[in-house]
């Protein structure tokens, strides 16, 4: 029943730091999925088996190598209410299969939380690192150096042809899925998103909204991930994705630009109604917030806002979803009495003085 | 996330479409999956390979049927117990022997989904086995075919005998 402080304040240690090109990236992630050897995977483990991997993966945390990363708390699953596993998906430490269908799922999370290994999950294990801004070849290099801790004191299902063996075949092989959230408004706004969303797919990357597969593109975040594990190196993965994401941060750029010099009226006007609705509204739903939170952020960027941050935003973005509203306001919440608490949150965030 | 179809199993396979920039989301359970086939896979425009491996798994078993197997012969890991059919509905693995067993029919579902079949990543220290062996005798071996090139025999008659040497330990067992 500890360590339920994960839950408490929306944004996690390591999104408050200010790093490279963060105002079009707004993180970059990297996961690295492995199995124990002679275990079956975790969908056809009894209750016995997967306990016996958990307690083999929560065993690392006694041995010194793993704490030159920093100081981890075990959550285990069915410790923690429904509600706190709610916040954990929305602030991406975990992910809804781990909240939902896990037996004996736990996660061992890092102090600032910007490691995040979840076990049980589809595979035993999934070490997931976190940094803010774009920097995926560090998510990777750090993501990496904790495998290797691991595999020294576990030994993985691994095949000389397959790789890392994974319990589904698209993780087959290196089982690194590497992503960065991309925020992109004026690539939106100029019609040209659909074009650069294509032609993303067909190099090999898969494009999702913002809570992973499934869920939508709301305030115009895109999350950009590998989909090929399997005959490519890892560096030739995060090489890829490194490359085909600064070309999107360069349209994003022009576009931003573009939309500045012929029609700078229009953007401010949108804008600045954004940032007066934020300031002043008494209902709001999570499409609109999202929508209008997304405006301001842009405004921010383009240097039309000043009274408000990147991080804040990112704050924002957290604090309005179901979960951490329940949590503020200390009860269940039906989705109308929802939109009367996000407003006034944001409300209230907004008229904070800095 | 309930099933759009059918609105009472929980959405599994998830789509997006996009047309001209309008981006179009579709959230549908397994057994909605399987009535829909064809269509589906005109849904998915290459965004979401995950969903569409049962199909490529029927399509794929169709293939062998029709190569002269006999009918009545299920393949199944003999580790965990899945069947063929049981992975091609769940589009998960029992455990990592499954990989072995059904090993002649991955290998198309690999190459459609990923492009590749074998892996040339990270290898662990310990559980690697002769693969950090074998990756060395290719180094060499195209070094080889260098030397050969630049008619530099006495090198390459070296390289020759290195090739040799590790290949003599990853035949031992
Ligand atoms: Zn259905
Ligand atoms: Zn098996």
């Amino acid at each position: 029943m500890s360590d339920i402080r994960f839950t408490d304040k929306p944004l996690s240690d390591w999104m408050r730091s200010s790093a490279a090109d963060s105002e079009i990236v707004i993180s970059s992630r990297v996961r690295v999925a492995r199995n124990v050897q002679s275990f079956p995977f975790p969908m056809l483990a009894t209750d016995q088996q997967s306990r016996a991997v958990l307690d083999k993966v929560t065993e690392i945390l006694q041995f010194d190598d793993i704490h030159q990363f920093g100081n981890f708390h075990v959550l285990n699953l069915d410790e923690i209410s429904e509600l706190d596993q709610e916040i954990l998906v929305e602030k991406h430490l975990i992910s809804p299969n781990l909240a939902n269908e896990s037996r004996n799922g736990a996660v061992i999370l890092s102090e600032d939380e910007s490691i995040s290994i979840m076990v049980n999950e589809e595979d035993h294990l999934r070490i997931q690192c976190l940094y803010p801004g774009f920097q995926v070849q560090e998510a990777w290099k750090r993501a990496s150096a904790i495998d290797d801790v691991f595999e020294a004191h576990i030994d993985y299902s691994f095949d000389d042809r397959r790789g890392y063996l994974t319990s589904c075949p698209t993780n087959v092989g290196t089982g690194v899925r590497a992503s960065v959230m991309m925020h992109l408004p004026a690539l939106v706004m100029t019609k040209q998103i659909g074009r650069v969303l294509t032609a993303v797919s067909q190099v090999g990357l898969a494009v999702r909204g913002i809570y992973g597969e499934g869920s939508e593109a709301t305030g115009n975040l895109f999350q950009i991930s590998n989909q090929i594990t399997l005959g490519q190196t890892e560096a030739e993965i995060i090489d890829n994705l490194y490359s085909v994401v600064l070309q999107i941060i360069g349209h994003e750029r022009n576009a931003r630009e573009r939309l500045m010099t012929d029609s700078k009226l229009r953007i401010a006007d949108r804008v600045m109604r954004s940032y007066g609705i934020l300031s002043h509204a008494y209902l709001m739903d999570s499409k609109e917030a999202a929508q209008r939170i997304s405006d301001v952020r842009l405004g921010i960027d383009l240097d039309l806002i000043r009274e408000k941050t990147i991080v804040e935003m990112n704050e924002l973005n957290v604090l309005i979803q179901p979960g951490f509203l329940q949590k503020k306001f200390g009860r269940t919440l039906e989705s109308g009495e929802r939109d009367m608490y996000r407003a006034q949150l944001i409300r209230e965030s907004f008229q904070r003085e800095n | 996330m309930l099933c759009q179809e059918c609105n009472e199993r929980p959405a599994t396979l998830h789509f997006t479409k996009i047309v001209n920039g309008e981006k179009t989301e579709f959230h549908i359970c397994e057994s909605c999956a399987r009535e829909k086939g064809d269509h589906l896979t005109g849904i998915s425009n290459g965004f979401s390979i995950h969903g569409l491996l049962s199909g490529l798994m029927d399509f794929e078993s169709g293939k062998y049927k029709s190569a002269g197997a006999p009918a009545s012969e299920t393949l199944q890991c003999k580790e965990c117990g899945m069947t063929i059919q049981q992975f091609s509905k769940l589009n998960r693995f029992g455990c990592s022997s499954c990989y072995k067993y059904f090993s002649n029919r991955l290998d198309p579902l690999l190459k459609r989904v990923h492009g590749n079949t074998t892996h040339v990543g990270k290898v662990p220290v310990r559980a690697g086995g002769k693969i950090h062996l074998r990756r060395r005798v290719d180094e060499l071996k195209k070094e080889l075919q260098e030397q050969i090139n630049l008619q530099e025999f006495e090198s390459a008659a070296e390289l020759r005998d290195q090739i040799r040497e590790l290949e003599r330990e990853i035949a031992e067992e």
